[in-house]
């Protein structure tokens, strides 16, 4: 570097920790040597939050958060989403990212959790960053959620009009709540302006803050590893850990490779098949809002259909509550119980590779169990299975299987016949 | 603080009684902000009623009008339909209309002013899709073979009869509402009064 301009990067120094900032989270940020393809989806959720930021901030140029009818009868929001997609130079483009981005987000969080689960990367002591992924979690689940609202089409209407009324079921304080959440007794215009609002400013701000706290908490602790080990225990005689490498260049150009990877897919998505069979934008969606008429078959879009397919498990009234109260409870367990996996988990190793076969038939089962009630989530209540197995009782079996999963933990996760861990990383 | 760094009482007192004074005008504060998400004057003064005009409804017909943003429908009900509500008596889960889900005048056992004219919001009570009209009767309407005639909601498979009550065992844990009305004349409706209020 001349000196002039180290001379400038002095000044900064003195006044603002550039320097040590990218030594302390980049360049000598020592990570395990061993990470596989399991660990691109961190950067790669990253990624998909810039997209949906930046798509997001070039769609509101455009769209109106309005559900009065304009001259030609049909919603203002609704018509400035098909304005964006038909006269906005590159805004269909923009917008299909954005949508696409919306599973994208999903598919590569689900990912990045399952890889946690597979190499106990929530385990002491990285259960706050668990925890605050947890809360990355429910964030996004409401992003999504109010997202959805926006174009105004059948399903953003009829789905926000299930999911807002389910707070009603709760006792006492429920139908005040639903109605403070929709701002008026019926969701309206009312309802799309507040979505709209926590959608761009509100719940953005709450991600990018916890988004934020989970990699603080990551850089503090050090990443975990195929293997399950603490690099850390291990240092050489310079003070890092032996098996650790500089973040960058190393991880840096190993995650371009996985974005490379990432985008040729999403791009093939976004190009080819941004309605993602009807998985990503509901086909009744291209429908206007309609306040009179329900379509005939209303399901969430499919990162949500495992949740709702634990609601819809609960069809008994318990302790004289309403059977819906019992179904969003089980709904919201179903989230918050993933955040005491840290807690939950006594087994003396971390990583899968050392584990007995109860973890590894456990978990094979749960993610089994996970796909199934995202399937039936998908379908109507009267589904069978080649016409001829309910699919209801099935869904009430793997929710059951879902919470037994966590619940039972503490036992068989004590229990299991595990392998010793290696001293240091390997391969 | 005092040189052998002894606790001042005094000013731990002051430093209290300022924070939670802070800590009233914070709530304070919220008050409007939270306020402001309930509904707001305009959406409670839009509950205007509706007048119908039901003079070119056929016996068997429906007809589906918005009234505070909800569709109401208005049923005039054949003889035979009228009839099917002797047979649903043992299925529903609150036949005799216990619940307040209609005003006094319609707790009877049609739920309505009229014996033939059916009014009703169109919302189910489990949460709140509007359920289709299945008025065919027994295996053609696609419900089940021994179908009564009635209303079958999509979302969750809740069926109600002619009156607009619940089949029992049901997600939907009430009748459908039968809001305010009163007739202006004897074809003409108005929803959401009924000069009692």
């Amino acid at each position: 570097m001349t000196t002039k301009a180290q001379a400038v990067l002095d000044w900064i120094d003195e006044r603002f920790p550039l320097t040590s900032s990218i030594k302390g989270h980049l360049t000598e940020y020592y990570a395990p040597k061993n990470f596989n393809f399991w660990y691109f989806f961190g950067s790669l959720a990253l990624l998909v939050l810039v997209i949906q930021i930046v798509t997001g901030i070039f769609l509101v140029m455009h769209y109106k958060p309005d559900a009065a009818l304009n001259a030609s009868g049909i919603p203002a929001a609704f018509a400035s989403v098909e304005y964006i997609m038909r006269d906005v130079p590159g805004g269909w483009i923009i917008r299909y990212l954005h949508s696409t981005g919306a599973s994208a987000f999903f598919v590569v969080v689900y990912l990045h959790m399952f890889r946690g689960l597979l190499y106990g990367s929530y385990r002491k002591p990285r259960e706050l960053i668990w925890v605050f992924g947890t809360l990355i979690f429910l964030a996004l689940m409401a992003e999504a959620f109010m997202g959805y609202l926006l174009p105004w089409g059948q399903m953003s209407f009829w789905g926000a009009q299930v999911i807002v009324n389910l707070f009603s079921a709760i006792p006492v304080i429920g139908p005040d709540l639903s109605i403070v959440i929709r701002g008026d007794f019926v969701v309206s215009d009312a309802t799309l302006n507040r979505f709209f609002s926590f959608h761009v400013i509100a719940v953005p701000l709450i991600l990018i803050g916890l988004v934020v706290a989970h990699i603080v908490a990551l850089h503090e602790v050090g990443s975990n590893n195929p293997d399950g080990v603490e690099i850390k225990k291990k240092k050489g005689a310079d003070g890092h850990p032996l098996d650790g490498i500089p973040f960058h260049p190393y991880y840096t150009v190993k995650d371009i490779v996985g974005v490379v990877g990432f985008l040729i897919v999403f791009s093939f998505i976004v190009f080819f098949a941004p309605e993602g069979g009807g998985y990503f934008l509901e086909y009744n969606n291209f429908i206007p809002a309609d306040p009179l008429k329900t379509p005939p078959h209303i399901a969430p879009v499919w990162y949500f259909t495992p949740f709702y397919s634990l609601l819809r498990a609960m069809v008994w009234p318990l302790f004289g509550l309403d059977a819906k109260f019992w179904g969003v409870v089980a709904m919201g367990a179903g989230v918050v119980i993933l955040a005491f996996l840290p807690w939950l988990d006594r087994s003396p190793v971390k990583s899968i590779r050392y584990r007995g076969p109860i973890y590894k038939a456990m978990l094979t089962l749960f993610v089994i169990a996970f796909a199934i009630l995202g399937f039936l989530g998908t379908k109507p209540p009267s589904y069978a299975f080649f016409g001829v197995i309910p699919g209801a009782p099935v869904a009430q079996l793997f929710s059951l299987y879902y919470f037994l999963f966590f619940i039972t933990m503490p036992w068989w996760s004590k229990i299991d016949k595990c392998k010793p861990e290696p001293e240091r990383v390997t391969g | 603080m005092s040189v052998d760094q002894k606790m001042d009482g005094g000013r731990r007192q002051l430093l209290l009684a300022t924070s939670a004074a802070g800590g009233v005008a914070a709530v304070a504060v919220a008050v409007p902000f939270v306020g402001s998400l309930t509904p707001s004057e305009r959406a409670k003064a839009a509950g205007a009623p509706v007048e119908v005009d039901i003079s070119k409804l056929q016996p068997g017909q429906m007809m589906t009008v918005e009234w505070r943003g909800k569709p109401v429908w208005i049923i005039n009900r054949s003889k035979e339909m009228l009839e099917s509500l002797k047979k649903t008596d043992e299925l529903v889960s609150d036949p005799k209309s216990d619940k307040p889900q209609q005003p006094e005048y319609a707790k009877n056992e049609t739920r309505s002013i009229k014996p033939e004219i059916m009014v009703a919001v169109g919302i189910c009570t489990h949460l709140g899709c509007s359920p289709s009209d299945k008025f065919k009767t027994g295996a053609e309407s696609g419900v089940s073979a021994d179908w009564a005639g009635g209303f079958l909601c999509p979302c969750h498979g809740s069926t109600f009869d002619l009156a607009g009550r619940v089949y029992k065992n049901k997600p939907a844990p009430d009748n459908l509402e039968v809001p305010p009305h009163k007739y202006l004349a004897d074809t003409k409706i108005l929803i959401g009064d009924d000069g009692k209020a």
